[in-house]
């Protein structure tokens, strides 16, 4: 039962090698993924989100390497892929839609040249074939006048309509899995909902897999079925959409949510932002990474990174206030008074 | 596009009646005459000689006479050979300089271009680092030290090229090569900066994503977008180097345009000087146009209006 997961990855461990030091970008990074599934991954920039998702399709921006773990995806051990058989699955088996529509695509080819590139690649189809086949995902896509927006260039499309653009060569080859870079980053609030919709509307249809990428909740909880937060390279909490929202066990989890503008909030009631700046990836802690920004830190969270904690088959997380039963005694109660004082002493 | 055309065109002309008056008037203000370095002629015979080709009149109406003339299409008789028009001298020399000049031209894009693009994709190694060493002598040495080393060692020591004329295409690679070594090495380094901000684009991400070759990637997707700086340059580099180099001429000693001007100037050749400056300007007047058009080819975000 090797391929009964779409996505495996497993300890995934990738550093930068920069001229100032290794920044390990990511550390044990693990989930799997099974076919049609919707994974949202959530953190805040710089958290791993993108390199998680470019890694399985070999897209890890020089001078960024794997160091460790092990990534399947569709049977592919990523790990040992050479260029060549990175070539043949993206854009085919696996492709990607980024964040900015407006300069994700080449602005002196046409919108038909771009597309059908894709399908002649990885495919058979002749230029006629693939001309047609072209014109159909823009009808698929939701674009009027395919015929005559094949021709176009992207200069002469609005924002939303590139973005289409680009999810119809991201789907071009029926991929098995999508991953959506902050889709809706650089849209208008109104057409951030048409693509949304649309992209849930396609996997309805085609039934592929998605990796949503963002870092608005809002989305992944009406999108996602699974939700992985990542915070300084980790994923801190894993687990379905209402595990996420309705039990969060992370301290940086129920941040997150907290800061969520809520339509039934009081009157003068504030938003509650995170305080502090996230960490140095060149210098990461000993212990957890969200230790000197979370107000329930203890001194143990501060030297030690906490172990897995599951909760049920799924929901999983990675931070001490869960393991009290572990050391209780042995560390009474230490407030977020004393986290100050020990922050300060360093 | 035709009223861009009409409306260049009609600036065109106004640019080339400028570059006329201006040289004109510079010409005359030049101290010395055509007929000076011509040893012991009595002055009965240079009021002959000026008169004739009137050059006893007043500044004004040599002006508005030459004008007249040219607007014809009559750019009057060499002062110094004598016997031939400027337009004939013209006809005979260019080509020369131009089939020189030409293959100059070719091979420096068909070195420049993919030289830059291979430097700017592999950045920081050492296949670059020599690329740019060379790059930088390419810019930094003079065509006269080009020439002479490559005829010394060439053409001399080894005597495996021949040094004068025109007669083989053997004769034809010390001057290209001389002619071509600036423009090469400057196209080179503008195409490799422009690739490098071209190749940090999102849509080159795009295009790896998608599982597109490294060679469709640069070759489409990239040099289509990093280009535009080199035709920039394209333009008025055609115009000088079909014009042909009085350096490399003068060294390989070809019957070419170059040589002719920096005659024509010595000698106070004023009819010559007019010529050639008129053709010059028209040739490079033409060459920007052609750019432009060919701006909106490479470009669909250029409109021309």
């Amino acid at each position: 039962m090797e391929n009964k997961y779409l996505v495996n990855i497993e300890n995934e461990r990738l550093s930068f090698f920069t001229p100032a030091g290794e920044v390990k970008a990511l550390n044990d990074v693990s989930f799997k993924m099974k076919e049609g599934e919707v994974l949202g991954i959530v953190g805040e920039s710089g958290s791993g989100k993108s390199v998680t998702a470019y890694s399985i399709m070999g897209l890890t921006a020089y001078p960024g390497r794997l160091v460790g773990g092990t990534i399947e995806f569709n049977g592919h051990h990523i790990n040992d892929m050479s260029e060549k058989e990175f070539r043949e699955i993206r854009g085919n088996e696996v492709s990607i839609i980024f964040q900015d529509p407006m300069t994700s695509l080449n602005p002196v080819y046409t919108v038909g040249n771009q597309i059908e590139e894709v399908i002649r690649l990885h495919t058979n189809k002749n230029k006629h074939e693939a001309k047609e086949r072209a014109k159909d995902l823009l009808a698929l896509v939701g674009i009027n006048e395919p015929e005559k927006r094949l021709k176009q260039y992207p200069h002469e499309l609005s924002g939303g309509m590139r973005q289409r653009v680009m999810i119809a060569i991201a789907l071009a080859c029926e991929p098995k899995l999508l991953i959506a870079d902050e889709p809706t980053t650089a849209l208008d609030v109104t057409i951030q909902a048409q693509i949304l919709e649309l992209m849930m509307d396609l996997r309805e249809k085609l039934g592929m897999a998605i990796i949503m990428i963002t870092h608005d909740l809002g989305i992944v909880a009406s999108m996602c079925e699974k939700i992985a937060v990542m915070y300084a390279g980790k994923i801190v909490e894993y687990g379905t959409t209402d595990d996420i929202f309705y039990n969060p066990k992370h301290e940086y989890t129920k941040g997150l949510i907290k800061s969520i503008p809520r339509l039934d909030a009081k009157e003068h009631e504030r938003l509650v932002p995170i305080e502090g700046t996230p960490v140095d990836m060149l210098n990461p802690p000993a212990g957890c990474p969200f230790a000197p920004r979370c107000d329930s830190c203890m001194k143990i969270c501060l030297r030690e990174m906490p172990p897995v904690t599951f909760f049920g088959d799924v929901h999983y997380t990675q931070c001490w206030l869960n393991q009290k039963e572990e050391f209780e005694g042995k560390a009474p109660e230490e407030s977020a008074v004393e986290k100050g004082k020990e922050a300060s002493n360093e | 596009m035709g009223k861009y055309l009409l409306k260049r065109v009609i600036l065109a002309a106004v640019t080339i009646w400028a570059v006329a008056t201006i040289t004109f008037v510079l010409m005359n203000m030049v101290p010395g005459g055509p007929f000076l370095s011509e040893k012991a002629i009595s002055p009965a015979a240079t009021a002959a000689l000026e008169a004739k080709y009137g050059l006893d009149k007043p500044f004004g109406e040599r002006y508005l006479t030459y004008l007249k003339d040219a607007l014809h299409g009559d750019f009057g008789l060499s002062l110094k050979q004598r016997g031939r028009t400027v337009s004939g001298i013209i006809a005979a020399k260019f080509p020369v300089s131009a089939k020189v000049g030409g293959i100059a031209v070719l091979v420096s894009l068909l070195l420049g271009i993919p030289l830059g693009v291979i430097a700017a994709y592999k950045r920081g190694t050492t296949i670059d680092s020599v690329f740019s060493v060379v790059a930088t002598l390419g810019i930094a040495v003079p065509s006269f030290v080009v020439c002479t080393v490559l005829m010394y060692f060439l053409g001399v020591k080894l005597g495996i090229l021949p040094t004068l004329g025109l007669t083989s295409w053997k004769n034809y690679i010390m001057p290209v090569f001389a002619l071509s070594a600036y423009p090469t090495s400057y196209i080179m380094r503008l195409m490799r900066s422009s690739m490098l901000d071209v190749l940090g684009q999102d849509y080159m991400r795009t295009a790896k994503a998608k599982g597109l070759s490294q060679k469709v990637s640069l070759f489409k997707h990239a040099l289509r977008n990093a280009i535009l700086p080199v035709i920039t340059y394209l333009g008025p580099m055609v115009a000088y180097t079909l014009m042909g180099s009085f350096i490399v001429e003068k060294i390989f000693t070809i019957p070419g345009l170059g040589g002719e001007f920096i005659k024509a100037i010595n000698g106070r050749d004023y009819t010559m000087i007019m010529g050639t400056t008129i053709f010059l300007g028209t040739f490079m007047v033409f060459m920007l146009l052609i750019v432009d058009i060919v701006y909106t080819i490479v470009d669909p975000r250029i409109k021309l209006k």
